[in-house]
């Protein structure tokens, strides 16, 4: 972002205040944000496979690192992170299919196509993580 | 009337504003360096590989922690299970790598700064993808399947 030292005198591209807000515009934004997310999501993901290879506890009992991982998701702030993980999931690997057909086929750029995709993308990654954890928690 | 250069003739003044920088410093920041793309195909290439590994990936784990400690052991030992996780972690790491790149050029200005975040988004994704590989590879070897 330019800050005080900003010295390039092309013009900029306008500023995130100066656009009208629509859902194509707030798809790519979330596509960057939950990227972002689960970058620092793979971090726990990598920590619960490492405790997985732990040395097991005396008897073939769960390592104390994977049992306190275990216990953390199951607590209520575990699996509100974990519905989370999942909407930002869902909705990163929807939207970037998005892309895909974009770059591939080159197809779904009219505004009422890309508008619509961008609206399904959001509903399919709430209720989808919604879904999941209604499977994961009942079945 | 102040000013040094009264005296001087336009070619006395053109000798002295002599530029000295190298062209590749003349040349930076005006424009593409024509090596971008590169980062946009493997970006693409592994979205298109995680497209499929994911929903793999989301369907498996959450049928294996079920199983509680020795049902996720047990599912990460088999065969065709280690080597889908080893290739989601691969995918996945790489696609990440780009992705904060991309993010940290975008947001940080700062010359310094930026190339620390850098080093340490390369670092941090290799880390990350060597300790899962590793870890697969060790309860797999162990069960000895």
């Amino acid at each position: 972002m330019a800050g005080a030292d900003w010295t390039d005198e092309r013009p900029m591209s306008p500023h995130i205040q100066v656009w009208k807000w629509h859902a194509t515009m707030a798809a790519s934004i979330f596509h960057r944000v939950t990227g972002a997310a689960l970058y620092f999501g793979s971090f726990l993901i990598a920590l619960w496979i490492v405790a997985l290879g732990a040395r097991p506890a005396g008897g073939g009992e769960a390592p104390a690192l994977y049992s306190t991982i275990e216990a953390i998701l199951a607590s209520i702030p575990g699996q509100v992170i974990l519905v989370l993980w999942a909407a930002a999931v869902l909705f990163h690997w929807a939207n970037g299919i998005r892309y895909l057909v974009w770059s591939g086929p080159r197809v779904g750029f009219d505004p009422k196509t890309a508008s619509g995709v961008s609206v399904f993308n959001f509903v399919f990654a709430i209720l989808g993580a919604l879904a999941i954890w209604a499977a994961a928690t009942f079945i | 009337m102040g000013g040094g250069d009264l005296y001087l003739t336009g070619e006395v003044k053109m000798a002295l504003s002599q530029d000295y920088a190298t062209p590749t410093a003349r040349a930076r920041g005006l424009g593409s360096a024509k090596s971008g793309v590169s980062s946009y195909i493997g970006q693409l290439t592994s979205a298109l590989a995680l497209a499929v590994l994911v929903p793999w990936f989301l369907f498996s784990v959450i049928s294996a922690v079920g199983a509680g400690y020795s049902g996720a052991v047990a599912w990460v030992a088999r065969p065709w299970n280690a080597i889908l996780l080893i290739l989601t972690f691969g995918a996945a790491f790489y696609h990440m790598r780009i992705g904060m790149r991309v993010i940290i050029e975008d947001y940080i200005a700062k010359s310094g700064t930026r190339t620390a975040l850098l080093i340490l988004n390369s670092f941090a994704a290799i880390a990350l993808f060597a300790a899962t590989a590793a870890t697969v590879l060790k309860i797999w070897i162990s069960a000895g399947a």
